[in-house]
């Protein structure tokens, strides 16, 4: 296939992943910031709901304060935000355009409606209940895109590259929550907090849709070590480090063997998932969570890039 | 009957501190709204399939709840009044409890008669003599307080068997935020999203303390034909445990194990949801299908915890009820901080004569019902009624007791005619652990919808609130 539309397929479902997960952290963000300051500290929930987005320095050059409604526009609507909400919206759109005819009418559909409904926000939702509304739509549309097409795509090259961007940028999106949190993350003797901190745990699991899934996997009331290994090292966390790994591992090869020839990319990947396999909790909080994370966020990048040459341009 | 106490408006008609961001949003939101996020409020409720059956009505099989979309709201003073008396309350409960299966000393003391405790339905002889792990019946405990002014909170009742409504508590609390954030964004509420981390934190700590491994904990239902069911399944998921029924368990040389794909299981809690009546063929009703043949015996030889104990039924009765600020005294030596609602037992002459005498102002409840059935209103009832009613407390008065009708607090609710004053309740869940007593600050707010009622059972149309309880 061309590697054009390969890059508009992987950048299609980039974008759209992370539209999901930048809603996820709003609501998050929403939900911390009602509670009484007794159970979530002073800090300011929003400034970290920025970091959490990645996009501090781009704020700080827009606004002077991380206030709510600065916050939630920059995030959501902004057209200064080049990661906003509706930035990836329309820039998947974009991508989808370019490549209308690799994509099935029904990821078509849910792609193109999600544009044109998101016209209907103009710039920006009304009042805090249309914005509510406006963030669980974003989940929607991005679950619908998503079961489109795991449903109708024909399992080719298109597929796999679709998928190595949703991986790809699920990873990151993972790694930044612990990067931005892992604080609150530590086992028990380093721990500062206290019990009081349950709350952040519960939200950090929240934006990645696992509290439930957590109750499941350990039977056990929130510890935030465990949150930790959720996170990175549990293989059955559809969103953990491990899991999009297992699936990007996969992925690549099943390229490499349709196209019979390995690179650098599937020898990144498969590097980064032993490194994964390898580690335990313990090691790694030994080493030291926040470095780990910090390392992982830029090997998870040299994928991004080592796939982007190897296929995309 | 005196004006009842509005929860908002107060007795002087000002608005009291609590609600003054509401009584501001109330005012600026147009009525079309509220009904408008009211149906949106049923369709969610519809999706997620938080839904409730009522006994011996055949097309409701699937009823909703109706949820109230203005909320209750408690200052951070007047909950923490609550919590030290819920605190208290239930620790005698759990002492009464032991004591009456134990030593029975209350019963030698006279404070309580004895027959009212031995010729009790609710009374288990099999747990007589028998000891449960650390000591705790009454693990989560459901206590009904009602308010009568801006000081006075009664409690109502004791709810010590199997308590349902926590997961409306946590529902009508996810669904207001998603409606009303931005009522949300002008308060600080109190969180009850960690009830259930802090009841699976309860049920482990009272796991048999000769369990070494991490405890096994399972949910026991009746099945999707409880009532309840809705709510069996919700904890169950949110518990992150096995939802079982029945047949899901069985008992094998005094150890209860779960049929699982890899074998047999062993369980070492079980939060039962379903009466002591139907718990054990071999034990009670040997009719009963619902529940596990030799569970008992696995229960006496301290193989596992049943939450709650068996036989915790006789400290929810109404007539023990009466009893409770002198049980109270007899085990903590302190006065009660939640006081009970004056009470008349008709088992006693002087009580009887005078309830006979005044049964049209009275409420007359028998001792071991629940749900708000087989009670009398007075105030509200006709002529026909209360006259059969003095025929049956005549034959039987031992079966009821008789209460002055309270003027039950209101609180603003969002009826057919707007927003008006409605009657309401509250019932917070005390979860008693080995290591302490927890809980979630507020509670399920049940409210009477129709116009000077004072019924708030769901069984008899009532509906729900959400209830805040803020920061300072």
């Amino acid at each position: 296939m061309l590697s054009r539309t390969a890059d508009n397929l992987y950048w299609l479902a980039r974008y759209v992943e992370r539209a999901e997960y930048l809603a996820r952290i709003l609501e998050a963000t929403q939900r911390l910031a009602t509670l009484p300051l007794s159970y979530v500290g002073s800090s300011n929930e929003w400034a970290s709901a920025l970091s959490t987005a990645g996009c501090n320095a781009a704020f700080a050059a827009n606004y002077d304060e991380a206030t709510e409604e600065n916050v939630k526009d920059f995030i959501a609507f902004s057209p200064a935000n080049p990661s906003s909400i509706r930035n990836c919206i329309e820039s998947a759109r974009n991508n989808a355009r370019a490549v209308r005819t690799a994509l099935t009418v029904e990821m078509w559909d849910a792609i193109n409606g999600a544009y044109l409904e998101l016209k209907r926000y103009g710039n920006g939702p009304a009042s805090r209940e249309e914005f509510s509304r406006f963030l669980r739509w974003v989940q929607e549309t991005s679950m619908l895109f998503d079961g489109a097409a795991y449903r109708t795509m024909l399992r080719n090259d298109a597929y796999w590259f679709s998928r190595i961007g949703l991986y790809v940028e699920r990873a990151d999106n993972t790694a930044r929550i612990l990067d931005v949190k892992y604080h609150l993350l530590l086992p028990s003797e380093q721990h500062v907090g206290g019990p009081l901190d349950y709350f952040q745990w519960s939200a950090i699991l929240r934006s990645v849709s696992a509290l439930t899934a957590y109750n499941w996997v350990y039977h056990d009331s929130l510890k935030p070590w465990l949150v930790a290994d959720l996170l990175t090292l549990n293989n059955q966390m559809p969103r953990s480090l491990a899991s999009c790994y297992q699936n990007l591992v996969g992925y690549l090869d099943s390229i490499a063997q349709a196209y019979g020839r390995q690179g650098p990319s599937q020898r990144q990947a498969r590097s980064i998932q032993a490194r994964l396999e390898n580690s335990s909790m313990e090691q790694i909080f030994q080493r030291g969570l926040h470095e780990f994370i910090g390392e992982f966020i830029s090997e998870n990048n040299r994928l991004g890039n080592a796939v982007s040459e190897q296929y995309l341009i | 009957m005196v004006a009842a106490f509005d929860e908002m408006k107060g007795q002087d008609g000002g608005v009291r501190p609590a609600y003054t961001e509401l009584s501001r949003w109330l005012a600026e939101v147009p009525p079309d709204v509220l009904d408008y996020r009211r149906r949106e409020a049923e369709l969610i409720f519809r999706r997620i399939g938080i839904t409730f059956a009522v006994y011996g009505e055949a097309d409701a099989q699937e009823r909703l709840i109706p949820f109230d979309v203005i909320p209750r709201i408690m200052a951070a003073a007047e909950w923490r009044l609550l919590e030290t008396g819920l605190t208290q309350r239930v620790k005698a409960l759990n002492m009464f409890l032991k004591d009456v299966y134990g030593a029975r000393e209350i019963l030698r003391a006279h404070v309580v008669p004895d027959d009212l405790v031995f010729r009790n339905p609710a009374f288990r002889p099999e747990m007589s003599g028998q000891s449960v792990p650390h000591d705790i019946y009454v693990q989560i405990a459901g206590i009904d307080i009602v308010r009568v002014d801006a000081e006075t909170f009664y409690v109502l009742e004791d709810n010590a068997r199997t308590p349902s409504g926590v997961s409306y508590m946590l529902e009508n609390r996810e669904i207001m935020m998603r409606l009303f954030p931005e009522l949300f964004s002008r308060h600080r509420i109190a969180p009850v999203e960690n009830y259930p981390d802090e009841l699976l934190a309860t049920l482990k700590s009272v796991a048999p303390a000769r369990t070494t491994r991490e405890p096994n904990v399972v949910l026991l239902t009746p099945g999707v034909f409880n009532s309840a069911y809705y709510e069996h399944s919700f904890l169950a998921d949110k518990l992150g445990v096995e939802l079982v029924e029945g047949g899901d368990l069985l008992v094998k040389g005094d150890i209860v194990y779960m049929r699982t794909t890899e074998g047999l299981k062993r369980v070492d809690v079980i939060y039962r949801r379903i009466d002591d009546d139907f718990l054990d063929p071999l034990a009670f009703r040997p009719d009963s299908a619902l529940g596990v043949p030799g569970i008992m015996s696995a229960y006496r030889a301290g193989n596992v915890t049943l939450a709650n104990a068996v036989g915790t039924g006789i400290a929810d009765d109404k007539a023990i009820y009466s009893y409770m600020p002198e049980i109270m005294k007899f085990y903590t030596g302190e006065e009660a901080i939640l006081k009970n609602v004056p009470t008349w037992r008709c088992r006693e002459e002087k009580h009887l004569s005078y309830v006979l005498d005044h049964l049209e102002e009275l409420v007359v409840k028998e001792v071991h019902g629940s749900g708000g059935y087989g009670m009398l209103i007075g105030p509200t009832a006709d002529k026909t009624t209360i006259a059969n009613f003095r025929a049956k407390l005549k034959t039987n008065p031992k079966n009821f007791i008789a209460q002055p009708t309270l003027a039950l607090s209101t609180c603003p609710t969002f009826v057919e005619q707007g927003i008006a004053p409605r009657h309401v309740d509250l019932r917070p869940f005390v979860l008693t652990g080995r290591d302490s007593i927890r809980i979630v600050p507020g509670g399920l707010t049940r409210v009477a919808l129709k116009q000077g009622s004072l019924v708030v059972n769901s069984s008899q149309g009532g509906g729900t609130k959400d209830t805040w309880v803020l920061d300072s």
